[in-house]
């Protein structure tokens, strides 16, 4: 099975004709971010806001017989999975930057973020500049650590594969903040009692669903279907199922 | 203590078995599928044919030289490149069978080296073709010297999966990690049980090779 | 693929360095804690070769990774805090610690009794004869296996990469994501590694033929 998987070829030149023949669209996910995408011990799926939204597009977009598959990146898998034709969509609390729309094409915003911080509820940092000289953890790949460097050039970041391992940092002592998005710590302040969010959210940074460069018509699709969501009514039903009475979300907020 | 019973509820200990289960699968494949690439590159390296022998034995130090976890990341974002789609699996597999392939070929190379090449020569002149001398007296022994190394070797494997995390396969320190991020306090009881998990997989696997080198002895 | 090296040569290098480093540290320690608990292992004491059988078979059966992280994640919550290169580089010695205790206790097995009876006959302690006639012996027969087993550990150093040990493989996943060209960067630390690796791998080989004859 292993086997017959490896050696399938799937190289599509048009994405979207590719997707609508196999009605089926194979998402990049996330399986460590609380609210986003996690996984459930109980039953070993992935829940969150980002796999019910992956599910809605594909059957707004292909119709209620397609199919969603998922799989499992992480922020430095993510690119190199789309570029080399993993997956056909990356959904994946990834930000819009100048840097990687270079690399890949995105899709309008579904998401508002910006970077953030984490700490200790005893530790006296109360803003991003004050992490010069000290010692911040954040995750491979994400451009929270691009903010640090902007923000707070004498600090020393140490990068991690993922948010479990970055929080267990964290913990450890490792280092006296986690940055990342705001959306992300909220959901990781909400497992971890005795940590809190500081510092305001200090970059304007919202997420985007990536597409392999140049397959515009997957990007014109996706745009409709999202729209089409937001008009429906559908978008914030999935809003309001995952981040109401969260603290550090505005539900009206997002729904601007 | 409580800690610990919370930790290991049956909830938890079934995902980390789910895990296990991919440990094991990932290396029972893998154990197979590297020790029959081992035999054919070992031979072919041991035979001394022109340009192939040279050629392989170049590939395989190569291999044998770089990190295993480099070689996942160029099974898992290169392959794909060459046209071939693989998952964490698949990659995983992969990039653990060319390894441990190759180290395994230079210990086949080491244990056929090390008969007497006065037994091939003997049983060829009795008549045997090089390959049923190779088949029925040489590799028998070659095998049983060899058994010490392949075995640790295929320990090495099994322990070595756990590198495939940083692809997220689903394995068993993965599934632990997922534990532990949802529930910090896990931290410890979820490295001690898992350390004891490796254990017994490889510790079984030790009791097994040398049950089977005392029944080689026999016959 | 060079203008990924000559624009991060100073990331490669620092990565380069800390790799050697940690390699080395971790050699001479796991060296000396190997031999100690192959010692260990043929003492006349039974519980005294319990205690070290009990030390190889642990640290030879469970993943570096594992024992990596433990020194990263748990040890500085309670005792003392640790570095990603210190963690990495504990964690390093004690896995190779038990494969060197294994190959010199191997190597001593090799001498024979005889030289141990015939030593401890001319008056020498059990220490002694070990020291100054069994040890040396066993040294030379086994330095081809731990010249082995000092390229495992280049290789193995790679696991820093996991806790922000500022090592080769750690360095190449930031460039790579910095500069999207993620082959060509793993491709470029291949080379650093096979530069550490290759050369000694030869000169090994070329040493136990001339061992052999």
């Amino acid at each position: 099975m292993v086997f017959a998987l490896a050696g399938c070829t799937k190289k599509n030149d048009n994405t979207y004709e590719h997707v609508k023949q196999s009605k089926t669209i194979v998402w990049g996910i996330r399986a460590d971010t609380r609210l986003f995408g996690l996984t459930n011990i109980k039953t070993g799926k992935i829940e969150g806001f980002e796999i019910d939204l992956a599910k809605a597009l594909t059957k707004q977009m292909l119709g209620s017989s397609a199919h969603a598959e998922f799989l499992t990146t992480t922020a430095n898998t993510r690119i190199p999975l789309l570029k080399n034709h993993n997956v056909d969509a990356v959904l994946a609390t990834m930000t819009i930057t100048k840097e990687r729309a270079k690399q890949v094409d995105f899709t309008n915003p579904y998401f508002p973020a910006g970077s953030s911080l984490l700490v200790p509820n005893s530790s006296k940092i109360t803003n991003v500049k004050q992490l010069n000289g000290k010692t911040v953890l954040a995750v491979k790949g994400t451009t929270a650590v691009d903010d640090v460097h902007k923000y707070a050039p004498k600090a020393k970041v140490l990068q991690y594969d993922d948010y479990g391992q970055a929080m267990s940092a964290l913990k450890a002592g490792q280092g006296v903040a986690l940055t990342t998005d705001n959306g992300l710590l909220a959901g990781i302040a909400q497992e971890n009692p005795g940590y809190k969010l500081v510092g305001g959210v200090y970059t304007n940074a919202p997420y985007g669903i990536a597409i392999n460069k140049g397959q515009t018509q997957m990007v014109n699709h996706l745009n409709t279907a999202l729209a089409e969501l937001k008009k429906n009514g559908t978008y914030n039903r999935l809003i309001n199922k995952w981040f109401k009475g969260i603290p550090g979300f505005d539900v009206k907020e997002l729904l601007k | 203590m409580e800690t610990f019973i919370h930790a290991y509820s049956w909830v938890d200990i079934h995902f980390l078995l789910q895990g296990l289960w991919v440990t094991i699968y990932v290396s029972l494949i893998s154990i197979i599928l590297s020790f029959v690439l081992g035999l054919i590159f070992g031979l072919l390296r041991y035979m001394k044919i022109k340009y192939v022998s040279a050629i392989v034995g170049f590939v395989i130090d190569i291999i044998r030289n770089l990190p295993l976890l480099l070689i996942i990341f160029f099974t898992y974002f290169g392959l794909p490149e060459l046209g071939i789609v693989t998952n964490q699996t698949a990659a995983s597999i992969i990039a653990l069978v060319i390894f441990e392939g190759a180290m395994l070929a230079e210990i086949v190379r080491s244990g056929i080296s090390s008969i007497d090449p006065g037994q091939m020569e003997g049983a060829r002149s009795n008549g045997m073709t090089f390959g049923q001398a190779m088949y029925h007296v040489v590799m028998p022994q070659a095998l049983h010297n060899m058994i010490p190394a392949l075995l640790s070797q295929f320990v090495s494997l099994v322990k070595d999966t756990s590198l495939a995390t940083i692809i997220v396969l689903p394995e068993l320190l993965y599934h632990a990690q997922i534990i532990y991020s949802q529930n910090t306090t896990y931290i410890i009881p979820m490295y001690v049980i898992i350390a004891v998990m490796y254990f017994i997989v490889c510790f079984c696997l030790s009791m097994f090779a040398s049950y089977l080198q005392k029944r080689f002895k026999m016959d | 693929m060079w203008s990924i090296l000559t624009n991060n040569w100073s990331s490669f290098l620092t990565g380069f360095w800390n790799t050697i480093l940690c390699s080395v540290i971790a050699l001479i320690f796991s060296l000396i804690l190997g031999i100690f608990f192959a010692m260990l292992e043929v003492a006349p004491p039974k519980f005294v070769r319990i205690i070290a059988h009990i030390y190889i078979e642990v640290f030879r059966n469970i993943p570096l990774l594992v024992i990596v992280m433990i020194f990263y994640l748990i040890v500085p919550r309670f005792f003392f805090k640790l570095s990603g290169f210190q963690s990495g580089t504990i964690g390093l010695t004690l896995y190779t610690s038990a494969f060197i205790a294994e190959t010199v206790r191997s190597g001593i097995n090799s001498i024979g009794e005889g030289q141990m009876e015939g030593a401890r006959s001319n008056g020498m302690t059990y220490i002694q004869a070990m020291r100054y006639v069994i040890l040396p012996q066993a040294m030379k027969i086994v330095i081809p296996p731990l010249g082995n087993q000092f390229v495992n550990l280049i290789k193995n150093s790679s696991v820093l990469a996991f806790v922000a040990g500022f090592d080769l493989m750690y360095q190449a996943q930031l460039i790579a994501f910095a500069s999207f060209q993620t082959i060509d960067t793993y491709i470029v630390v291949g080379l650093f590694y096979l530069v550490l690796t290759l050369p000694l791998s030869y000169y090994l080989r070329h040493l136990e033929k001339k061992l052999a004859n």
